[in-house]
């Protein structure tokens, strides 16, 4: 017999229609094909076609109809009838809830705009939020990049006016030697696992630094299981290693670097450090053949790069000279850091002489011929085939700024900034300083029922930039741009809430947040973060008047908000992934794209971008509504995403621009453009010429173009910065020059760590700690299955990350009679956890680490009670201090980057004890959220899929 | 190995069942039975009343019982199949062999001889459901030569054990059975003696390293799911060693001590026997069904390993 | 039937490289949602949401850590059904549901005709088979036997759910029967493997093994000095190019 007699339908209709989007399972914004069967999503799977993921899907992409579905989603407006936190809510309608936030929102307005704080989380709308927040007038306003990653963002925009992020990605196809910097996931996993995917199967070394050996790290040809905090140090060595060998590619060095900029040596003065000028404020280089002082980049200038010259009495030095002094220093030796980095000396020497030898030995060439800005014709493309990535590991450090500008400076020195093989940027990314643009917000600039004339973050490039009052207070409600951060190009969401409820600088009325969880996983202190969202002052008011929160699921947050606007999902609603926001350009040219609702919402819900369209007519935002004082967008977000125009020709999307949609970049508005989106499967990518694809920064050719599309100003070379002035003017600041300078109190603090010059100093925890009380440092990992708290209320993704376990090293889990399963007391100064451990070998050995935001709070998300993410999962954020211990003065710090305000959740060092779990419950625990009406009762069986008597 | 309660009933129900089964139709043929329909009757209900409620019960675990139907075509390759089938012909012989001594109180010729053929049948299907663990490579506990032995005599001696209280309880007692009975229990004994030491000391034949094909240094990090899923309950049951040596003991002392104690105080206090003849049976039955328990929860599937059992 | 077809026409069947898995479950759950509306539609959770959440998955990431020199390096190891040519899943199967096609040799269950004796899962040295307890019937990976062959979408994504998500390239899909097929090249250059082979399953998908890993492949350990006597920074001149 043979099988015939078995029936298999071998090839079953799949889909009643399909229809494509983006995906935004996470902010990769992978393109998707979704199935629709029956009316439900029946399948999800990734476009072949889209420049992001070519057809690839995570984990959690390919989960997106459980999120779809997900009994957590909320399903209609809510007023809070309960005490904070207590989850006991009324569902009102939509009106009511737009005439509440409306009520509140204009009373602040007239009052005084910056007692609201608007923040919002990992949404890709901050173009539009932005605005909103500008029309309204408030200097409070930003998205969660202060304590995600701004570390990474500023540290490359003032090295090499761009960034690590997804606004530069390695030439994964001609790299031969690829270093990895902290990294578990990242935004651009998808891209980032075939780009190493490529190398590996090219035959190309990776190279992977970071204290735990998973995910990335696992495949890696070596893995570096550096101790936390220590990358600088690593790095510097390495540059201590080339710079003494003589293996830095000068002459690159020379032509588009500030290397050969003369550096005044005045100490003492209000001069000191900065670029030596003419005239015209250009600076000046020494040119060797003339020996005389010439501009910069001029065409047929040969700068030295060593020596001490004298021009008009004023000792200067090139920049290059400077940098060989200081890091050929023994302190940058590889037998000095090998300890401290836990990295051994004889391997970093190896490291160096390999990168030395990909560089300058293994070049790679592309017949391509090109022409810098002074017109020469360059007649091939050489790179040096060395690439770096890096991520939250390096940024999420309170040394994170200087050390990911130490990452850039290493690239620089071997020549591999947007050459072939190198880390290529993506376009509209580079922009010089010319177009970015500095903060606004200051008091001059803030006026009742007025908009703000600027957008609130921006680039500081001198103290006069900062936003102070007179007094030198923040004006800020996130300190952001003050003496405390001044380099916060995306402001401090983490201080918000503790600087609303201690009313420092000042109090608000009004905390108005969408799309984070911020009385959970994304609080540092999150015990006291939930204090502080309910604590009440003398006349029982709470100390944070009115939470006005948009979330689409029941999440820890939405507990503590007066009033909640529930959202669509992410396949009910058009968003816009824009040239103006966080863009998904390739390499080889610029990208956007959209989401366009493929199912209809079965909920009470709206989506948030429509709200803010709303409110703002409401609120009477001159943008946002017509002369005669109607809502200017009535089709809501698609209507605003083709019809508005932030300069004329300039819109949130780059395709299909113009009447005829034939426009791309600037451009007349297209009334049709969704639908072209739409038909070209949801986004627009432009391949650039050949010519344009390397060397943009200084490639006459691409700053052309660049300028045409508006992404910058002028079409002019854009320099990398290895010695940053900007940072000396605060250092000069610090010194006690110039015009802004910082409270006596504050000064030693910016002269430290305002180095032009990348340099490692021990992350604050380390310093703090010096009597090791604490000997373990403790970091967590994103999962690859897992998007934050988010992921939790998933069907399937739970299955995969139903708990975390503390993963521990075995000399610590020697040390402390520790096995699988055991109970641990973890304590740090902010406090102590307990959870279970899982002893590993691939762990650095003064480390010890766990999934991140798998841990929940009781009651949310619409899980059972009982589930395991809140009866045997954590968090370390409790752990976690958001403020620094008390200066001298008493005067706490935020627990960040000193530059940036990057929140440093990767200083956390801790002490581990074994212990007994009575029950066999995690710790802390807390009282379960109450849960509000109307959330769907969660299946006790699932069955997705199931055939249905009449599809049968 | 999950121990499931309705597999345990089964195979030691059934088992003692057809054992009773065999004894009945050898014993009979060789002429050494009482020729009573009473008796008959008796031993009969209670030998295939084991036997149905046991493979009854065999169904209680079935996904889909009302299918079980299905179970019996494909005795060409499966065990299961063919234990089906057996388990079915058994019933023919048996049921004819009854009804002669039943309802015609002839027990001799022909009779006997369709006894003789539900006794090879009861050996044939105990002999299948033997097979069933014997074929399945991935369970060392189970694919050795001491099983299919092993089941043949639990069946044989559960059996003997149940005629001997027959026998007194009708008044019929043979000492020689009872002798007979408390050899085949020394034999179970050794049996399992020999079973368990192969147990403690067999060298896995898959290792991690065979399974993942990393090499000997090879340990699990982490399990796929964080959660429990379907193979880790059935297949990743674990019973603690000395929760196990304690039950080994157990079976021990109820499947072959107390019975044979019983059975030799029975033959030479006779007044007795029949009492101690039920009670010797009634410490079998839960002697043999310590002993089922621990042969599937001793048992160790190799897909454990990818679970991080080291040893299996 | 369940004795298994002599030879098979063709030996579809995975190769999975352990070298550049980065076990981020993409696999695993896309195969989940693809099939919980296919061939074995529902693939069953039960208490999705509550304590202790289980359902029906046909593919694992397993993860280990092997002992390498000083160090020690992590593996992910997906799992799935590898279609065996000996499958001993099909044989012991009483009723005929498990069967191994002779066109392709892959390995199913006609859920139809499963009576959910669990038999089989036993059998299976890999622990690719998965009991539907809502269901009642064994369900397992069906190499996407109404993926590959359906003509209802378009050509180029006729590969199992599995092989098409994956965003390392890890997983490859062919003719394992065919030495001049992609995926028999590939194990043949990269040496691939079996499975537990002691277990006489003969399984037709193959695991690439993880590369040797290469500290330093060639060139020097250690840098030399540039300018010993050239005072500071005294190869600067001599490498500028003009
Ligand atoms: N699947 C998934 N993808 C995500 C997210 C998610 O939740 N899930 N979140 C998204 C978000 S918001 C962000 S910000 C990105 C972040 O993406 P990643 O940067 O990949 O974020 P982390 O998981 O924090 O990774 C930090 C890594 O750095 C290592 N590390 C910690 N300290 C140090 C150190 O001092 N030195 C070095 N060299 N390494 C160190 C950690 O072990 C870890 O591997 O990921 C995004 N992508
Ligand atoms: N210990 C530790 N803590 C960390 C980090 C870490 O590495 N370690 N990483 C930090 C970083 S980088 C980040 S970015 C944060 C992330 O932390 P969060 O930004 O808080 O991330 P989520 O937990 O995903 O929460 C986002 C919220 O958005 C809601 N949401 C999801 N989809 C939608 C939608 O479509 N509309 C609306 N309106 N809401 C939606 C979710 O329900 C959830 O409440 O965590 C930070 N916290
Ligand atoms: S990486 Fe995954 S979750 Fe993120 S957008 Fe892409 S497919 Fe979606
Ligand atoms: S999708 Fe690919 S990389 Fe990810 S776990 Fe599966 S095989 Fe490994
Ligand atoms: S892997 Fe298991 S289920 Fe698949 S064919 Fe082989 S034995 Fe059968
Ligand atoms: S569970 Fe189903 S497929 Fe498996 S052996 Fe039993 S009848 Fe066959
Ligand atoms: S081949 Fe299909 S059914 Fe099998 S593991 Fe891959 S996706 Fe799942
Ligand atoms: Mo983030």
């Amino acid at each position: 017999m043979t099988s015939t007699q078995h029936n298999v339908d071998t090839a079953p209709p799949v889909a009643d229609e399909t229809k494509y989007t983006t995906c935004y399972m996470c902010a990769c914004r992978c393109g998707i094909k979704v199935h629709l069967k029956d009316g439900k999503v029946r399948y999800i799977e990734g476009n072949k076609n889209h420049p992001v993921n070519k057809g690839v899907l995570c984990a959690k992409g390919s989960a997106g109809i459980m999120q779809h579905y997900s009994p957590a989603r909320l399903t209609k407006p809510l007023r809070r009838v309960g005490e904070r936190g207590s989850g006991e809510f009324r569902e009102i309608e939509w009106e009511d809830a737009l005439d509440i936030a409306t009520a509140w929102l204009a009373e602040s307005r007239a009052r005084s705009p910056r007692r609201l704080a608007f923040f919002t989380g990992r949404d890709q709308s901050q173009a539009l939020t932005s605005l909103w927040a500008q029309q309204y007038g408030t200097p409070n306003y930003a998205a969660h990049g202060g304590f995600c990653s701004v570390n990474m963002a500023a540290g490359g925009m003032y090295t090499f006016s761009s960034a690590f992020w997804e606004f530069t990605e390695p030439d994964w196809k001609h790299t031969k030697y690829f270093l990895l910097f902290g990294v578990a996931e990242d935004h651009d996993s998808n891209p980032i696992k075939a780009g190493i995917s490529s190398l590996k199967t090219r035959g190309a070394k990776f190279v992977s630094v970071n204290p735990v050996q998973t995910g990335y790290s696992a495949i890696a040809d070596e893995w570096l299981g550096i101790t936390p905090g220590t990358d600088g140090l690593f790095i510097l060595s390495l540059v201590h290693e080339l710079i003494r060998a003589g293996k830095v590619d000068i002459d690159y060095l020379a032509r588009y670097t500030n290397a050969p900029y003369l550096v005044i040596d005045a100490p003492g003065t209000e001069n000191d450090g900065l670029f030596l000028r003419d005239a015209k404020d250009q600076p000046l280089i020494w040119d060797r053949r003339k020996d005389s002082p010439a501009p910069a980049h001029g065409a047929d200038a040969a700068p030295a790069m060593k020596g001490e010259f004298e021009v008009d009495g004023v000792k200067v030095r090139p920049v290059f000279h400077l940098m060989a002094e200081k890091y050929l220093h023994d302190r940058y030796s590889p037998d000095a850091v090998a300890d401290k980095t836990g990295i051994k000396a004889a391997a970093i020497r190896r490291i160096a002489a390999d990168l030395a030898r990909v560089a300058f030995e293994e070049e790679v060439v592309i017949d391509q011929p090109w022409t810098d800005w002074t017109g020469r014709r360059h007649d091939k493309m050489i790179g040096r085939p060395v690439s770096m990535h890096a991520m939250r590991g390096i940024s999420a450090h309170s040394n994170g700024f200087q050390t990911c500008r130490a990452i850039h400076v290493l690239q620089i020195l071997l020549g591999s900034i947007d050459t072939p093989g190198g880390l290529r940027y993506k376009p509209p990314y580079p922009k010089g300083f010319d177009s970015l643009p500095r903060p606004t917000g200051r008091p001059a600039e803030v006026h009742r029922n007025t908009p703000l004339p600027g957008p609130h973050l921006g680039f500081v490039q001198e103290p006069a930039d900062l936003l102070l009052d007179e007094d030198g207070t923040p004006t800020r409600i996130d300190k952001a741009f003050s003496w405390d951060a001044p380099l916060a190009a995306h402001g401090m969401m983490h201080s918000v809430i503790s600087n609303a409820w201690a009313k420092d600088p000042y109090e608000i009325d009004v905390l108005f947040m969408y799309m984070s969880n911020m009385s959970w996983n994304s609080a540092m202190n999150t015990a006291d973060t939930m204090k502080m969202l309910t604590d009440k002052d003398g006349d029982g008011d709470y100390k944070i008047p009115n939470i006005i929160y948009s979330d689409a699921y029941y999440s820890e947050m939405v507990a503590y908000a007066d009033l909640v606007l529930p959202d669509t999902t992410y396949l009910e609603r058009y968003d816009c992934i824009s040239l103006l926001d966080r863009p998904i350009s390739e390499a080889d040219g610029p990208a956007d794209s959209i989401r366009h609702p493929v199912v209809k919402p079965d909920r009470d819900v709206m989506p948030f971008q429509d709200v803010l369209l709303e409110l703002g007519a409401r609120l009477g935002f001159s943008a946002l509504i017509t002369e005669d004082g109607k809502n200017r967008y009535p089709g809501g977000y698609a209507d605003y995403l083709a019809n508005h125009e932030r300069l004329p020709g300039i819109g949130m999307l780059a395709g299909f621009r113009g009447g005829n949609g034939k426009l791309s970049g600037t451009g007349a508005p297209n009334p049709n453009q969704i639908e072209r989106y739409i038909e070209n499967e949801c986004f627009w990518f432009e391949e650039f010429p050949d010519e344009l694809k390397y060397f943009k920064n200084v490639n006459q050719g691409y700053l052309d173009y660049a300028k045409e599309k508006a992404f910058i100003r002028e079409a002019k070379p854009i320099f990398l910065s290895l010695y940053s002035e900007q940072l000396q003017k605060f250092r000069l600041a610090g010194q006690g020059h110039g015009p802004v300078q910082p409270p006596h109190s504050k000064r030693d603090r910016i002269e430290k760590h305002f180095d032009p010059l990348p340099f490692w100093y021990p992350p604050f925890e380390d310093e703090i700690n010096v009597d090791r009380e604490y000997p373990l440092h403790a970091i967590t990992q994103r999962p690859a299955a897992m998007y934050h708290a988010w992921g939790s209320q998933n069907a399937w993704l739970r299955q995969i990350h139903g708990d975390n376990k503390l993963y521990i090293g075995r000399a610590v889990a020697k040390a402390h009679g520790l096995k699988d399963d055991d109970w641990a007391k973890l304590s740090s100064r902010n406090g102590q956890i307990k959870a279970q451990v899982k002893v590993m070998d691939g762990v650095n050995d003064k480390t010890v680490w766990t999934w991140n935001a798998i841990g929940k709070r009781r009651g949310a998300w619409n899980l059972d009670k009982d589930a395991k993410e809140a009866t045997t999962g954590f968090l370390l954020n409790h752990l976690i201090d958001d403020l620094l211990p008390a200066q001298s003065g008493g005067y706490r710090y935020s627990n960040s980057d000193p530059i940036t305000g990057q929140a440093a959740w990767y200083d956390l060092r801790v002490r581990i004890e074994k212990t007994t779990a009575d029950a066999e419950l995690s710790e802390p625990q807390f009282e379960p959220l109450g849960q509000p009406d109307g959330l769907a009762e969660p299946a006790s069986i699932l069955r997705y899929g199931k055939k249905t008597e009449a599809a049968e | 190995m999950h121990p499931a309660y309705s597999v345990i009933f089964f195979t030691t129900a059934s088992g003692a069942g057809y054992g009773l089964l065999a004894v009945l139709g050898v014993l009979n043929f060789a002429g050494l039975l009482p020729t009573d329909r009473w008796f008959g009757l008796t031993g009969l209900v209670i030998s295939l009343g084991l036997i149905t409620a046991g493979l009854l019960s065999s169904t209680f675990h079935l996904g889909h019982p009302e299918r079980a139907w299905r179970a019996f075509s494909q005795w060409r390759s499966s065990w299961l199949s063919r234990e089906g089938v057996a388990s079915v012909i058994t019933y023919g012989p048996a049921a004819i062999f009854g009804y002669g001594w039943v309802f015609l109180e002839q027990t001799s010729g022909l009779w006997a001889i369709m006894g003789l053929l539900a006794a090879v049948g009861a050996v044939i299907t105990v002999y299948c459901t033997s097979m069933i663990y014997v074929s399945l490579r991935t369970i060392a506990a189970w694919h050795n030569k001491w099983v299919t032995p092993g089941y043949l005599l639990m069946a044989l001696v559960t059996g003997l054990v149940l005629m001997d209280a027959l026998l007194r309880v009708f008044g019929a007692a043979t000492d020689w059975l009872s002798w007979v009975t408390i050899i085949s229990l020394i034999f179970v004994l050794i049996l399992k003696i020999r079973y368990w030491s192969l147990l403690d000391t067999q060298k896995p034949v898959s290792t991690l390293a065979t399974a993942t094909g990393l090499g000997e240094g090879v340990k699990m990090f982490d399990p796929p799911h964080t959660g429990t899923n379907y193979l880790r309950e059935e297949m990743g049951y674990k019973v603690a060693r000395r929760h196990a040596e304690k039950l080994r003991k157990i079976a021990y002392a109820l499947l072959v001590g107390i019975p044979s104690v019983l059975l030799l105080i029975a033959i030479f206090a006779p007044a007795t026997g029949a009492l101690l003849a039920v009670l010797a049976t009634l410490s079998a039955a839960i002697g043999v069904a310590t002993e089922r328990w621990l042969f599937f929860a001793e048992a160790k599937h190799v897909v454990s390993l990818y679970y991080g059992d080291t040893n299996t | 039937m369940t004795s298994l077809p002599a030879t098979t026409e063709k030996k579809l069947g995975l190769v999975i490289d352990l070298d550049i898995c980065v076990g981020c479950h993409a696999c695993a759950v896309n195969c989940k949602e693809w099939n919980t509306g296919g061939y074995h539609a529902p693939l069953t959770d039960t208490t999705p949401y509550g304590a202790q959440a289980t359902g029906v998955w046909f593919n694992r990431i397993h993860s280990f850590e092997v002992e390498d020199g000083e160090t020690s390096r992590t593996v992910y190891f997906p799992k799935s059904c590898l279609h065996c040519e000996d499958a001993p899943c099909v044989t012991v199967c009483p009723t005929g549901a498990s069967y191994k096609r002779g066109e392709d040799g892959i390995v199913l269950v006609d859920e139809s005709m499963c009576i959910g004796c669990k038999l089989c899962s036993w059998a299976c040295p890999y622990g690719a088979r998965e009991f539907d307890v809502d269901v009642g019937v064994m369900k397992k990976c069906t190499l996407c036997v109404d993926r590959i062959y359906n003509d209802n979408i378009p050509e180029r994504d006729r590969v199992p759910a599995c092989v098409a998500t994956c965003p390392a390239s890890a997983r490859h899909f062919g003719d394992l029967g065919d030495p001049n097929s992609d995926v028999s090249k590939l194990v043949a250059a990269r040496e691939g493997f079996d499975l537990m082979p002691e277990q006489d399953c003969k399984p037709v998908n193959k695991y690439l093994p993880p590369r040797a890993r290469s500290f330093s492949k060639e060139g020097q350990r250690t840098l030399d000095d540039a300018s010993p006597a050239g005072g500071f920074l005294g190869w600067v001149d001599r490498l500028l190019s003009d």
